[in-house]
């Protein structure tokens, strides 16, 4: 493990800490996109450590997060039907729907899994022929080619009781619109590292030069995100806004072509809502027409829900960057991780279950 | 078509797995249900151990062992259940001086299995140097339990001189760590069914009374010991700190974490702040000895790797920090209910 021990060296860090302070000549706003990247910059306090001035926007990138409420809904009807075993990442359970949640609903007697792949929810279809499996498809670029794998898997197999509640989102379309907002403040971007590597980053290429803005393909490691930080700057600095990379031992340019094209097999590009966001255009994936038979919602028709998220609740703004946690006024009191109100709040990747975990309070800078 | 969930909204009215992982959530079980009706107030430190009443220095203690699977790199149920309960015994001072083992067997279990495991059980008391006098054995239909519990109830006697208790810790104490941290829950997370991930991680679980018998020579200096099972370290720092009404600081750079579990965490999105241990124990010690004291554990094959992980403090009473590797702060916060690993 000497190889990620060097990306937390104590003393390369406060050397980076110390080249950004001498090459930021004034304030710059970065943001993050990844809620990973959010986890590690609270969790090592890495952005009160900047130089005055740096500020770190975090960004709409934790999956769990940006779940739209009616997906969450869907979920619920589906695991709450009688002879559905429903599987899911882990920090999905925690997530509260319009009524309840998963971990909730599996107390009361629904069948609710947890799986580290979905691979695993295949095969739980296959031992169990007499249960309809299905499995909560979530997240960006990341996660998606495993999933797309896995429908490929069940088609080969020819299993009929196996479906995905998909509800992928993409990245570049969340950036594009975080842009076009006219009250955008970031002014450079580090893209997620793990994204890129599926997907390379060419796709990032017209969003840098269209906006002006620098992109920097980062990893998720402390000194990743220092060095990140730190290649933004100088670019700012410069006038430049290129796509750079970071993030070098894991992504190339043109990414991973095997998972883009399982991508491009089971999925096809749909408009997509975001929770806190809105609905983005092209901002997601859903099954392809050839695979509709492994999609969860058809399956149990539960397209409509009455989804209604909590009125003091601003996620929303929290996602976009336009406000902190600390600025809600239910953080820490109505709203905590034991009984979150929205999503940020539940998964270790949002943001205000980052600040709160770090303990930060109103009069934390 | 609309379809609502058929389930009302009320989080609260069913037991949920979170209410037994030791976090947040056990602790408002224990506060708001078990002990009003118990009719304790729940104003006390809640110890691994209690004093008898009436008992001079004979302390008790009983635990449950419900670990799926029966049998874990390292170890398995049957030595888990002498260690737990002798461990949370010793975290009172006390020596062992019986066990009594009481068996949960679902129909359809080997007997082959019960034979390993509860052999296992007679080597791990054996060699603990406690005998198991008393038992009882139920068995109960298939599906109604998890193929085998045991629960242990231990009887000891403090050592002379020793009154560990988490509300005695103070500003100023040292914060001393037995050795290394979160082997046991990742060593059960990997062989636990459909994890499909393999390391070479074993759970360190081992009793520790002698470990605690070496500190016996600084007698009223020990303040405080725990052993951070369930909740992992995070929540026996918090617990200590909030008995004791005291700040606790440690150094990230000081924590002992394998790099195998550091790997495991990482990979599965865990923290092994809050990963369950099976043979280790934090110790607070008055400054003054604290070095000696750390110099007897390391005398100890089992607390070889002891360290001094951080101190206590009068700022952030009730409230434990960690200095990042970067030289940032932040809160370690109680864990609230089960872990759930990130998705990515």
């Amino acid at each position: 493990m000497k190889y990620l021990d060097e990306y937390r060296d104590p003393a390369l860090g406060r050397e980076l800490l110390g080249r950004l302070a001498r090459t930021a000549s004034r304030p710059w706003r970065i943001m993050e996109v990844c809620g990973g990247q959010t986890h590690t910059l609270v969790r090592q306090g890495i952005d009160e450590l900047l130089p005055a001035g740096i500020r770190m926007i975090h960004g709409p990138g934790c999956p769990v997060c940006v779940t739209p409420l009616e997906t969450l809904d869907r979920a619920m009807a589906v695991a709450a039907r009688p002879g559905v075993t429903f599987t899911s990442f882990g920090d999905m359970l925690r997530v509260p729907g319009s009524t309840t949640d998963l971990l909730a609903l599996r107390a009361r007697g629904a069948d609710v899994r947890v799986v580290y792949s979905p691979m695993e929810a295949v095969r739980i279809a296959e031992e169990n022929p007499d249960r309809e499996v299905v499995f909560l498809a979530v997240g960006f670029e990341t996660t998606a080619p495993a999933n797309a794998m896995t429908v490929l898997h069940a088609a080969r197999l020819g299993l009929a009781n196996f479906s995905l509640l998909v509800s992928h989102v993409l990245v570049p379309p969340a950036m594009t619109a975080l842009l076009e907002d006219p009250d955008c403040e970031v002014e450079a971007f580090l893209a997620a590292g793990h994204v890129c590597a599926v997907m390379g980053w060419r796709e990032y290429e017209p969003i840098a030069e269209r906006y002006q803005v620098p992109v920097v393909v980062t990893g998720f490691e402390p000194l990743d995100l220092l060095e990140g930080i730190l290649m933004a700057v100088v670019q700012l600095e410069e006038g430049r806004y290129d796509v750079e990379n970071q993030y070098a031992r894991a992504v190339r340019r043109r990414g991973n072509d095997e998972a883009q094209l399982a991508l491009a097999r089971v999925f096809r590009v749909t408009d997509r809502a975001w929770r806190g966001i809105g609905t983005l255009p092209a901002g997601g994936l859903e099954l392809a027409p050839e695979y509709a038979a492994f999609d969860a919602v058809r399956r149990f028709e539960v397209g409509a829900q009455h989804s209604v998220e909590d009125p003091d609740c601003i996620a929303g703004a929290i996602l976009t960057g336009a406000r902190l946690p600390t600025d809600c006024r239910a953080y820490g009191i109505r709203c905590t991780p034991r009984t979150p109100l929205g999503a940020p709040m539940v998964s270790s990747e949002g943001t205000c279950a980052a600040f709160h975990a770090a303990g930060r309070t109103g009069s934390t800078p | 078509m609309n379809i609502d969930c058929p389930v009302p909204y009320s989080e609260d009215d069913v037991v949920q797995l979170g209410h037994g992982a030791g976090g947040r959530l056990t602790a408002e079980l224990l506060d708001r249900l078990v002990l009003p009706a118990l009719g304790r107030r729940p104003d006390g430190p809640l110890e691994d151990a209690a004093l008898l009443p009436g008992g001079g220095e004979l302390v008790v203690s009983t635990d449950s062992f419900v670990v799926s699977p029966l049998t874990f790199p390292g170890g398995d149920i049957g030595s888990l259940a002498v260690h737990g309960t002798v461990n949370d015994l010793a975290m009172r001072g006390a020596l062992p001086l019986a066990l009594t083992l009481a068996v949960i067997a679902e129909e359809g279990l080997p007997l082959a299995e019960l034979r390993s495991v509860l052999d296992s059980a007679g080597k791990a008391a054996q060699q603990a140097d406690v005998p198991v006098i008393t038992g009882d054995t139920k068995v109960v239909g298939r599906g109604a339990a998890d193929r085998l519990f045991l629960n242990t109830t231990g009887i000891g006697r403090r050592v002379p001189g020793l009154a560990p208790s988490s509300a005695r810790a103070r500003a100023g104490d040292a914060v001393l760590l037995s050795g290394p941290i979160g082997l046991h829950g990742t060593a059960v997370l990997s062989t636990r069914e459909g994890l499909g991930f393999e390391t070479d991680i074993a759970s360190d679980t081992r009793p520790l009374h002698r470990l605690v018998r070496a500190l016996a020579p600084f007698g009223d200096a020990v303040h405080s010991l725990r052993d951070p099972t369930r909740g992992g370290l995070a929540a026996s720092l918090n617990e200590i700190a909030r008995d004791a009404g005291v700040g606790v600081e440690i150094a990230e750079s000081a924590l002992p974490v394998p790099s195998a579990v550091a790997a495991a965490c990482d990979l599965l999105g865990l923290d092994p702040l809050i990963v369950a241990n099976e043979g280790c124990f934090v110790a607070f010690v008055a400054p003054d000895i604290a070095d000696a004291a750390l110099l007897a554990l390391r005398a100890h094959p089992e607390g070889a790797q002891a360290v001094r992980i951080g101190h206590c403090t009068t700022a952030h009473a009730a409230r434990v920090e960690l200095r990042t590797l970067l030289g940032a702060r932040r809160v370690v916060d109680m864990p609230s209910g089960e872990q759930l690993p990130r998705i990515c």
